[in-house]
């Protein structure tokens, strides 16, 4: 009887709780097919750009998302992200090899996440403190071993997805893409599913939400915080592999302009999903790609005005003026053993 | 007697654990046999959590041996303890409030089909033991929409889950009505005739003589004795636990009730959140008489007392000072005006803990002479005042300049009686003045409230105890979800009937039902 009554039951629940989000869905697409049948040549760059201008944001939202989950918060993210965009970007130039390029950045994103992991879970540092060091670190660092006139064999290039990417617009937007960008939406996916369907996810949760509930039924805290952070870490690294190795192809002093704090913003704005964080990694995406627009039209629409944006949504949504945001209970608070 | 060893559940032998400058279990020997409820009695800091965290293995002890169904093992942490079969409900629970009560069950012990989890057979299985235990929960409920009464079923389901045939139940009833704990000792009953074995810790006398098999004695971090509920009465044990005949029964003349010290007039008062906490309450304390307001906690007391006592602005209604209006929000008008404060929480409002016990006694007066002249504080007058009030009030504490933090709970809640009641008083707000505290210092605070009250001072008392309230108050409220449901004489009030009220019963249905007993 049960089984009868659920079916119809939970499709009019999703309905009632996410009606919101159907309507924005749908008026997305309406939009998006407008602008196609007027100018497509316009639309496909708007919808490219976005995407674009999203991998980074999305994958440092990850990154913080995965240690604020576990109760770790990471403001070292920009750090994490230009440290990792470096060493990608100087293995790039010394063998010309990107895979092991983006291998290196990765690490160094990781190695970076086990030193918060190290200065907030072990020695229980301020958690503030020791993402600020990281990003000191990175700032100072890269700064000063940084030399012009490097120059690289190449970055990463799109690849066409076989016959999905003849698909007009959608495979033009989706399916020519460079590997991080491809690799970004599955990340958002798999995080999804790993935090919400798998164990370590469940663990991941209880962990953040109330430490000590999960010590009692014998998980270990801290191994799960470190891990958490150090493979958050890994995801910046991609991030800032992005910038240097398939963006832009080479590394400017404090290249990473902002995102990884963007990023933090952005994961706020998500509500601590990856879902909402994509979505709103992609938002704050088009708002750069339209003013990129704007001024290929000649309106002069002051970009420290859409730069305001990401910032000015995140004020929003913790007045909790889109639903209630509400951050893991655990979050930033060292935990102690009994 | 004769005790045939091969049917103990859990055996402790020996089992010592020191902590720096303490030994807080010094050679005990613990026995569970299987299907009983063994109560482990003692004071705060007697040892029974320290015996209770050795065996889950959240502690490692120095020597002794726990032997598990005539087994030796060796218990290193809590998965051990599971393994063993070992189930602890803690006193506070460990769920975890944004989960639902499947997530919070199968946390840690979680089944998967390939990577992803499974919670339909999950689910499946935990309606199954909540059959069998008649343990009802929803498996899909979250767990802050849930009472405390059922969280803590969920506790329990979620051992049993683990398949503990050992329950040790860390003070279960210090968040319950009178009422759900007996639900609660029903429950025990049930999974005690399913073959679980049940260690329940607690300080409460009436209730280990209601439901134990079995009652272990501990002071000190000595096993005092083992004697049973036939052996023993309320008297003995108490005896037992502080290690001296205690006066349970407070000795108090009747009432002689005098001019109205404070009145409250339709007065409502929201939480932080906004919600309304108190709804329209209207009484009246008078001179010497104790008014007893009783409530399981969470139903208004809290706010109820800050506003009472200037800490929080009320939405509506009318205070009134021995007659004369009190101004909201403003706690020295009132301190100066004859209001003394026992508050909730005694380390959080009561003490400033790092202050020396000398200063933390001058909190209210310091500003004033002899304790200061101009903007300068007189040393040698507070510290006088300090010696005096120790003596009088009998604070241990190694000495007048030690921070108020290092002393234990009894002794902090007396620096807290010393500093009210020493200065002139006309209205004491006691609010819950015995959290926590052993037997003997319990005693002493309940010696001093009807002593103040003797002397003419009203006196409002709000308590979850209802041994406390009974043993106090001339007159009883008792307040349900914001609202004072009623006020009776004490003589005309019964543990049921307050039990019911405090369910949130009418006094109409309380006075129809035939009394159980």
């Amino acid at each position: 009887m049960e089984v009868a009554v659920e079916q119809p039951g939970r499709i009019n629940q999703y309905v009632r709780r996410y009606w919101l989000w159907l309507i924005v869905g749908a008026v997305i697409v309406v939009v998006i097919g407008y602008g196609y049948t007027v100018n497509p040549r316009t639309t496909r760059a708007v919808l490219s750009a976005t995407l674009r201008q999203s991998t980074p944001l999305v994958l440092g939202a990850l990154c913080g998302l995965w240690g604020e989950r576990a109760g770790v918060i990471n403001i070292g993210i920009e750090g994490q992200m230009l440290m990792a965009a470096f060493t990608g970007f100087l293995v790039n130039v010394y063998t010309s090899n990107l895979l092991l390029a983006v291998g290196a950045a990765a690490l160094t994103g990781a190695l970076l996440g086990l030193l918060l992991a190290f200065m907030s879970v072990t020695l229980k540092m301020d958690q503030i403190i020791g993402g600020t060091v990281i990003n000191i670190l990175a700032f100072g660092l890269t700064g000063y071993f940084y030399q012009q006139g490097l120059t690289t064999a190449g970055k990463l290039q799109p690849i066409a997805l076989g016959p999905l990417a003849d698909i007009p617009l959608l495979g033009e937007v989706l399916f020519q893409n460079p590997p991080i960008t491809y690799l970004t939406l599955l990340l958002v996916a798999l995080s999804h599913y790993v935090l919400y369907y798998t164990r370590w996810g469940l663990r991941t949760r209880a962990v953040g939400e109330h430490p000590r509930a999960a010590d009692t039924v014998g998980i270990n805290v801290y191994q799960v915080r470190y891990i958490n952070v150090i493979a958050g870490g890994a995801l910046a690294g991609l991030a800032g592999a992005f910038l240097t190795l398939e963006a832009v192809g080479s590394f400017e002093r404090m290249m990473t302009n902002g995102r990884g704090f963007l990023a933090l913003a952005i994961m706020i704005f998500g509500k601590w999903t990856p879902l909402g964080a994509w979505a709103a990694a992609l938002f704050i995406g088009l708002t750069y790609a339209l003013n990129t627009q704007f001024q290929f039209l000649g309106w002069n629409v002051p970009p420290q005005f859409v730069g305001l944006l990401p910032y000015l949504s995140t004020i929003i949504v913790l007045a909790g003026l889109v639903g209630r945001a509400r951050p893991p209970a655990a979050d930033g608070v060292p935990y102690e053993k009994e | 007697m004769s005790e045939p060893n091969t049917d103990y559940a859990l055996r402790a032998h020996n089992v010592t654990k020191r902590f720096p400058g303490v030994i807080a279990n010094d050679s005990v020997d613990f026995t569970l046999r299987k299907g009983e409820i063994h109560a482990l009695l003692g004071e705060n800091g007697a040892g029974k959590s320290t015996l209770m965290n050795v065996i889950y293995g959240l502690y490692t002890p120095e020597e002794g041996e726990i032997y598990v169904d005539g087994q030796r093992v060796t218990i290193q942490d809590p998965n051990d303890a599971i393994a063993r079969g070992i189930g602890m409900v803690h006193q506070h629970f460990m769920l975890v409030p944004v989960f639902t009560v499947t997530e919070n069950i199968v946390l840690g012990s979680e089944v998967t089909r390939g990577p992803t989890l499974d919670m339909s057979t999950a689910r499946r299985r935990i309606r199954e033991l909540s059959e069998e235990f008649g343990l009802p929960v929803d498996p899909r409920a979250v767990v802050e929409d849930l009472p405390v009464g059922v969280q803590q079923r969920v506790e329990i389901v979620k051992a049993l889950y683990r398949n503990a045939r050992i329950l040790v139940l860390d003070e279960p009833t210090a968040v319950l009505t009178p009422q759900e704990a007996d639900d609660l000792f029903q429950v025990m009953r049930q999974l005690t005739e399913r073959g679980v074995s049940i260690i329940f810790i607690t300080h409460k006398l009436k209730e280990v003589l209601a439901v134990a098999d079995r009652i272990t004695v501990m002071r000190r971090g000595k096993v005092v004795g083992t004697t049973t509920p036939e052996e023993s009465g309320e008297q003995e044990l108490a005896a037992m636990m502080v290690g001296r005949e205690v006066l349970l029964q407070v000795e108090k003349e009747p009432a002689r009730p005098q001019d109205l010290v404070l009145q409250v007039n339709n007065l409502s008062v929201r939480d932080e959140r906004g919600v309304q906490a108190v709804r329209d309450v209207s009484f009246e304390v008078r001179a010497g008489e104790v008014l007893g307001i009783a409530g399981v906690q969470g139903n208004g007391q809290t706010e109820l007392a800050e506003v009472l006592t200037g800490l929080r602005p009320a939405e509506k209604g009318q205070v009134l000072l021995e007659g004369k209006e009190m101004p909201f929000n403003n706690p020295r008008y009132l301190i100066e005006h004859g209001l003394a404060h026992i508050p909730e929480d005694r380390q959080k409002h009561g003490l400033v803990l790092p202050y020396s016990v000398a200063d933390n006694l001058v909190l209210c007066t310091y500003y004033r002479r002899p304790f200061s002249r101009g903007i300068q504080r007189n040393d040698q007058p507070i510290l006088k005042n300090a010696l005096d009030l120790i003596e009088k009030y009998d604070v241990r504490t190694p000495g007048p300049l030690v921070p108020a933090g290092n002393l234990s709970g009894g002794n902090q809640q007396k620096v807290i009686v010393a500093r009210e009641l020493s200065r002139p008083v006309h209205l004491l707000i006691a609010n819950q003045p015995t959290r926590g505290l052993d037997v003997g210092s319990i005693e002493f605070i309940h010696k001093r409230i009807i002593e103040e009250r003797d002397e003419g001072v009203g006196v409002l008392l709000i308590s979850a105890e209802l041994d406390e309230i009974l043993a106090l108050a001339d007159r009883i409220a008792v307040i349900y979800h914001g609202r004072l449901v009623t006020t009776m004489p004490a003589t005309e009030a019964t543990r049921e009937k307050l039990g019911l009220l405090m369910a949130g019963s009418s006094l109409e249905e309380v006075e129809e039902e035939p009394q159980p007993l």
